[in-house]
C-alpha cells in the first residue's frame, strides 16, 4: 500500500520542528512526512522526543519553529480543538478516557460539529438535534462493535483495562472522521490476546482510507503494521526505512543501547 | 389557620426564589466546576436591570418605565447573563481560587456601585414601588400568596426542566467530558473555555432572573441586600441540598431557608430586646453549622449528583 502511495504530495508533513524545554531542545529540526494510505512508525529511545513531535503535530504544544501541514493547510496555527476537525485525530500513550461516563457517551462526546452542543438549538430545534444523536449514536455503536466493546458499550468507562481503554479511544478518535490518526504507543501494557485485536483493527481502520502516524516500543507490532519506520535520537531523525533495514542498522541500535554516535 | 397557610405559601415563595439562583450556581459549579463566589453581584444585577425597567418611575431617578413585569424578568435574565458572559471571557482561564476572588471583587463592586451610583440605582435607599405579580389580589393575603407561590413554582419546574434538558442534551455531555478531563476533550475538538463561558453566562442568566423575580416578590430593593451573604446563603443551599443535583439544588433552597426562617423566629423569642440585632448573628452561626454538618455527615449533600449513565432514551434500537 505504501508503495502506491509514495508519488502523491503528502497528508501530512513536519518540516524543521523545533521545540525547547528550557535548554534541552526536545524536537531540534525533525522533519517528517506522511503519504496517504501509509502506516509509518515513529521510534527511537526513550527522551528521543517522539512524544513531543506527536504534541506538536497534535497541537497540544506549539513549535518554537517550523512548519507543519495537513495536506496544504498549516497546522501550526490551528488551536489543538480545531486540528481533529481538519481531520488529525489522536490517541494518548496513557489513555485519557471520560471515566465517569459510559463507553457509548465517551465514543459520542467526540462527534463533530453535533448541532446539539449549541444550548440553543436544543430549544430551537429540538427535532434535528435528536435526528443528529440518533445517527451518532447507530454510528457509535458500530464503532464500539469494530473496537470489540459491545457487551460494555452502557458501562462507565473506568471499569475498563488498559488495553480497552486503548481501543476505547480507537473509537472514539475514528467517530471524528480523520483522515490522519496519530497513535502514541497503542500497544503499551497491554495483554497479548488484546494486543492481536489492536494490531487487527489498526490494520483495517488503515484499509478504510487513514493514514497512520504510530509511536511503538513493540517492534514485532511496528515490523507487521510499518512499511516505513522512521527513527528518532536527541530530537532530530536518525535513521528511516523499511523495518527490515532498520532493524540492521548499527546506529540505531547504539541509540537503542544508551551510545549515541556522534 | 388561614395566616399559617399565607406565611407557608409566603415563606416557600422566597425559597423557590432562591431555588432559581441555586439551579444557576448549580449550572456554573454543579456541572461545571467553576468557582463562583459573586453570586450576589449576578443577583443585584438582574434585580436592579428589572426594577429600572418595570418600576414607577421617581425624583432624581433615571428608571422607572413601567415596563411589564414579564420584561422586567426577560431583561434580568439577559442582563445577568451578559455580565456573566462578560466575566467569563475576561477571568475563565483563571482557575479556581483565583476565579473566586474576581468574582467575589465583581460582586463587591456591583454591591458598592448599586450603593453609590444613585440615578441609576436610587442609592442606599433602593428601589421601592416595584410591580408585584398579581398586585390585584394584594387586598387578599391568601389569594395574592398562593397566586404568587404558583406561579414562581410553574417557573421553579420549567426551569428545571430546561436545565435537565440541558444537561442530557450533547451540550451537557461535553461540559462532563471536560470536567473529567481536559486534555482529552481538547483533543476531540471541543474548547473548554468556550463552553466554560456558556455555562457561566447561563448561570449568571439564571442568578439574574432569580434576583429579578426575587425583586417583583417583595416590591423593594437596596443595596443592602446583595451582601456577600446572599452568596454564602446559595452556596450554603447548593452543597445542602446536593451540587449537581437539580433536584438537591432546589431541595437545598427550600431546607436553608427554612432553617433561617426558623432561626430568625428562634432569635426573637430568645433574645432580650436589646440584643437582638446582635443575637441575628447566630443565623449565620447556625447556618454554618449545618453546612458543616452537611460536610461532615454527607459530603455530596442531600441528594447526591445523578450519574447520567444511561443514554439518552433515543436508543430503541437495542437488539432483544
Amino acid at each position: 500500500m505504501s508503495a502506491t502511495a509514495q508519488q502523491a504530495s503528502p497528508v501530512l508533513e513536519a518540516r524543521n520542528v523545533v521545540r525547547h524545554f528550557g535548554g534541552n531542545r526536545a524536537v531540534d529540526g525533525m522533519s517528517l512526512s506522511l503519504h496517504a494510505g501509509e502506516i509509518v512508525g515513529l521510534i527511537g529511545p526513550n527522551g528521543a522526543g517522539k512524544t513531543t513531535l506527536f504534541n506538536l503535530i497534535a497541537g497540544s504544544l506549539k513549535p518554537d519553529a517550523g512548519e507543519i501541514l495537513l495536506g496544504a493547510t498549516p497546522l501550526h496555527w490551528l488551536p489543538a480543538t480545531a486540528r481533529i476537525g481538519a481531520g488529525l485525530g489522536r490517541t494518548f500513550q496513557i489513555p485519557r478516557p471520560f471515566a465517569g461516563m459510559t463507553v457509548l457517551e465517551n465514543v459520542l462526546a467526540a462527534v463533530q460539529g453535533q448541532s446539539g452542543e449549541r444550548i440553543a438549538m436544543n430549544f430551537l430545534r429540538p427535532g434535528r438535534v435528536r435526528a443528529e444523536e440518533r445517527r451518532a449514536e447507530a454510528r457509535a455503536l458500530e464503532l464500539i462493535e469494530f473496537v470489540t466493546l459491545s457487551h460494555l458499550a452502557h458501562e462507565p468507562a473506568r471499569v475498563l483495562s488498559g488495553g480497552q481503554r486503548k481501543l476505547l479511544e480507537l473509537a472514539r478518535a475514528m467517530i471524528a472522521e480523520p483522515s490522519v490518526l496519530l497513535l502514541d504507543e497503542p500497544a503499551a501494557g497491554v495483554n497479548p490476546a488484546l494486543l492481536e485485536v489492536i494490531i487487527e483493527r489498526i490494520l483495517e481502520i488503515n484499509r478504510r482510507g487513514v493514514t497512520i502516524l504510530l509511536i511503538e516500543h513493540n517492534m514485532d507490532m511496528i515490523a507487521r503494521l510499518c512499511g516505513r519506520i522512521v527513527v528518532m535520537a536527541a530530537g532530530r531523525e536518525l535513521a528511516a526505512g523499511t523495518p527490515a533495514g532498520i532493524l540492521a542498522n548499527r546506529e540505531v541500535i547504539e541509540a537503542y543501547l544508551g551510545e549515541v554516535g556522534a | 389557620m388561614l395566616e399559617l397557610v399565607s406565611y407557608g405559601a409566603f415563606f416557600l415563595t422566597v425559597a423557590l426564589t432562591y431555588a432559581v439562583i441555586v439551579l444557576g450556581l448549580n449550572v456554573q459549579w454543579g456541572q461545571t466546576g467553576l468557582f463562583n463566589v459573586g453570586v450576589a453581584g449576578f443577583v443585584a444585577v438582574g434585580a436592579y436591570v428589572s426594577a429600572f425597567l418595570t418600576a414607577a418611575p421617581a425624583t432624581g431617578w433615571l428608571g422607572g418605565y413601567g415596563l411589564p413585569i414579564w420584561a422586567g424578568w426577560g431583561a434580568g435574565f439577559l442582563a445577568g447573563g451578559l455580565v456573566a458572559a462578560g466575566v467569563g471571557r475576561l477571568t475563565i482561564r483563571l482557575r479556581a481560587d483565583y476565579l473566586a476572588i474576581t468574582t467575589f471583587g465583581v460582586s463587591v463592586t456591583v454591591q458598592l456601585a448599586a450603593l453609590n451610583l444613585q440615578p441609576l440605582t436610587g442609592g442606599p435607599f433602593g428601589v421601592s414601588q416595584i410591580p408585584r405579580p398579581f398586585a390585584a389580589l394584594a387586598g387578599e393575603a391568601l389569594a395574592f400568596g398562593l397566586a404568587n407561590l404558583g406561579l414562581l413554582a410553574a417557573s421553579v419546574l420549567v426551569l428545571y426542566l430546561v436545565l435537565e434538558h440541558l444537561a442530557r442534551s450533547p451540550w451537557g455531555r461535553v461540559l462532563r467530558a471536560i470536567r473529567e478531563d481536559e486534555t482529552a476533550a481538547e483533543a476531540l475538538g471541543k474548547s473548554p473555555r468556550r463552553f466554560r463561558i456558556e455555562a457561566f453566562a447561563l448561570g449568571g442568566a439564571i442568578m439574574g432572573l432569580g434576583g429579578a423575580m426575587q425583586a417583583h416578590f417583595i416590591g423593594f430593593i437596596a443595596p443592602e441586600n446583595y451582601l456577600p451573604m446572599v452568596t454564602f446563603q446559595v452556596w450554603a443551599m447548593l452543597i445542602v441540598g446536593g451540587s449537581g443535583n437539580n433536584r438537591g439544588a432546589i431541595l437545598g433552597a427550600v431546607l436553608v431557608w427554612a432553617i433561617w426562617a426558623a432561626s430568625s423566629v428562634l432569635v426573637e423569642a430568645l433574645a432580650p430586646a436589646g440584643e437582638q440585632a446582635r443575637a441575628a448573628a447566630l443565623q449565620t452561626v447556625i447556618i454554618g453549622v449545618a453546612l458543616c454538618a452537611i460536610l461532615l455527615l454527607r459530603p455530596q449533600g442531600i441528594l447526591r449528583e445523578m450519574r447520567r449513565l444511561r443514554p439518552a432514551p433515543s436508543s430503541k434500537t437495542d437488539a432483544p
